[in-house]
């Protein structure tokens, strides 16, 4: 009986490990496949590195001294320079508030409209799906040309509201699908139960259900700060006339028009405006992973 | 048996005024459910579905410059498009940007994917974080970055020069030869990682057991990729080309902080022409543009069709589909 009951593990044990022993030792290919990956990876990465050493470089450095990485000296002031006197604060103060006011109004219409379409079947839903569904893929530079005509009768171009409305207002059908997703799943008795408090549908919202919604609102405020802040057609178009309303995606391009020869400038701006996307990436890596991969699974 | 029948009947004739009256009442008592739909309705209705109707609307018209309104001009706008050889460039010039990069992005991400998915492969996490990383950047500040780095004088070309693959330093950028290339190689680095993390997503859906159930049947690597992993993928597959499809027709961004269209119109996509045409030249046709986003519009949704159909056509051919 000993016998067999320390020799049945042993075989199973084995099989499992059979085939993982099989791939442990590093044969040529896995060399291989591994350097590649490693090629593959620094060339990924290099044009970050070589942008934050331009912009610690002169001008001149940039591209006088072949491929060496590290600046003579390093000069901050490139981007003192960049900062004020090309108006990247400006650029950047007007980012983070069409980002945020983007973000503001994607999250309350979204969660609103998913809750709704989750959770409850009302005359025009179907319709309502089709249409959303129809408007999945269109692509902006369709859009763009009546958007600008409405934003300009509603007398909003040049002006952030407008920016926000063009980047928040449309679109975004993943976000409303996301809630619809999240709050179908709850159960039944979040509402009944509110009910007996004596609460409302606006306070059964707004106290039990939105603050439960956290896990789908962190995914949507990641995904509509990315869109936000990247933005690029829709801000150029509204903002033509205002270079004081212009985003950084915009500034740069204004910036390599006025100040064409002023590289290491250029470069700090650029690191300016990649900077935030990067750290929020970096802190919250993997939300924002999750949300991409949740995102393509529905 | 008359009984029954009669008596379903009735229950059916009974039940058509009580779904009426409820139809009314639910739209009565759920009134607070519009309420909620109302940002929705209004934001997606003026800034979505009006933009779509209104694009068919102006592709009709002549509307130069600013105007406050355009004039109907019936089939002009189509008939002038037609004979536009700009025009006729940048369609092609997308449809080209789209037919390699797109594939090129699809598959590399995949090869990606499958490194980072066996067990064997260190620094998983690492890896994955890096190749990410391009794409949460703003495709506009990437593309004027990319303009140094591949720059003559930039690291590339000296890279290229000093590796003995080209003889003189080259710009890129500014080349009608290379503009294109350039535009498909950068947003196959930047993109590539949000694909990898999709066919990762996709790969975690393969059960273990199936691949167990290979190696007993001592099917090579490769095999067991293509005759067992790979048709499991093939639903993520029509997906995945699907939005990367639609990413590739919309590369303003990038390709006008890059190289602006040029040079001599070698890498204008056709959101550039409509860009150009609606706003940057020095008399701007609304209804023109609108035309030709219109078209745009069209392909889009044509491309998304034949993929979806011929990607499932090709599912059934597959060797090991039907097992």
């Amino acid at each position: 009986m000993t016998l067999t009951e320390t020799t049945v593990p042993t075989t199973r044990e084995a099989g499992k490990r059979a085939p993982r022993r099989r791939r442990r030792p590093w044969s040529v290919r896995r060399i291989a496949t591994f350097v590649l990956l490693v090629v593959m990876t620094l060339l990924w990465v290099y044009p970050f590195i070589w942008l934050v050493s331009a912009s610690l470089k002169q001008s001149s450095e940039i591209f006088g001294s072949g491929l060496t990485l590290i600046p003579e000296t390093f000069r901050w002031e490139n981007y003192v320079r960049a900062w004020t006197e090309a108006g990247f604060a400006q650029y950047f103060l007007n980012t983070v508030i069409i980002t945020v006011g983007a973000i503001v109004i994607v999250v309350v219409r979204s969660a609103l409209a998913g809750y709704v379409l989750g959770r409850y079947s009302f005359p025009g839903k179907k319709i309502l799906i089709g249409i959303f569904l129809v408007t999945f893929f269109l692509p902006e530079g369709y859009t763009i040309i009546p958007i600008t005509q409405l934003t300009d009768q509603l007398g909003l171009l040049n002006t952030h509201a407008g920016v926000i409305l063009g980047l928040g207002a449309g679109g975004h059908i993943a976000a409303t699908l996301l809630y619809a997703g999240f709050f179908r799943g709850l159960p039944k008795e979040l509402e009944e139960s509110a009910k007996l408090d004596g609460a409302g549908a606006f306070r059964t919202f707004f106290q039990v259900m939105l603050p439960l919604s956290w896990p789908i609102t962190a995914t949507v405020v990641i995904l509509t700060f990315l869109a936000a802040w990247n933005a690029y057609l829709l801000p150029l178009v509204f903002t033509l006339s205002n270079p004081d309303l212009q985003t950084l995606a915009i500034g740069m391009t204004s910036f390599v028009d006025d100040y064409g020869q002023d590289w290491s400038g250029m470069a700090a701006g650029a690191v300016i405006s990649l900077v935030p996307v990067v750290i929020v990436f970096v802190i919250l890596q993997k939300k924002f992973v999750d949300s991409i991969a949740g995102a393509v699974k529905q | 048996m008359t009984f029954v029948s009669s008596d379903l009947t009735r229950s059916a004739r009974a039940d058509r005024p009580r779904t009426r009256q409820s139809f009314a009442r639910r739209l009565r008592e759920h009134w607070w459910v519009y309420l909620f739909l109302l940002p929705t309705l209004v934001g997606y209705g003026l800034y979505t579905v009006y933009p779509l109707l209104a694009s068919w609307v102006y592709a009709f018209m002549d509307w130069p410059g600013f105007a406050l309104a355009g004039t109907f001009n019936g089939l002009e706008n189509f008939v002038q498009l037609w004979n536009d050889p700009l025009f006729w460039n940048a369609f092609g010039k997308s449809l080209l940007f789209l037919v390699v990069a797109m594939p090129t992005r699809v598959v590399l991400a995949l090869l990606l994917a499958l490194w980072l998915n066996s067990r064997s492969t260190p620094f998983k996490g690492v890896f994955r974080t890096l190749f990410f990383l391009p794409v949460v950047t703003t495709g506009a500040i990437i593309g004027i970055v990319f303009t140094l780095l591949l720059d003559a004088q930039g690291p590339i070309s000296l890279a290229l020069v000093w590796a003995g693959i080209t003889d003189t330093p080259v710009n890129f950028v500014a080349h009608p030869d290379t503009s294109l290339w350039s535009g498909v190689a950068v947003w196959v680095w930047k993109w590539l990682g949000i694909t990898m993390i999709y066919w990762l997503a996709a790969l975690q859906t393969v059960p273990t057991d199936v691949h167990e159930a290979a190696q007993l049947d001592g099917a090579s690597g490769w095999q067991e990729f293509w005759r067992v992993t790979l048709p499991l993928l093939i639903p993520f597959l029509i997906i995945i080309t699907l939005i990367d499809t639609v990413s590739a027709l919309n590369v303003f961004d990038l390709m006008q902080t890059m190289t602006g269209g040029g040079p001599a119109f070698s890498s204008e996509v056709i959101e550039i022409f409509i860009y150009r045409t609606a706003f940057a030249a020095t008399t701007p046709q609304l209804g023109y543009a609108s035309a030709a986003a219109v078209l745009f519009g069209l392909l889009t949704v044509v491309l998304a069709i034949v993929q979806a159909f011929g990607i499932r056509a090709a599912r059934g051919m597959m060797p090991g589909g039907n097992s």
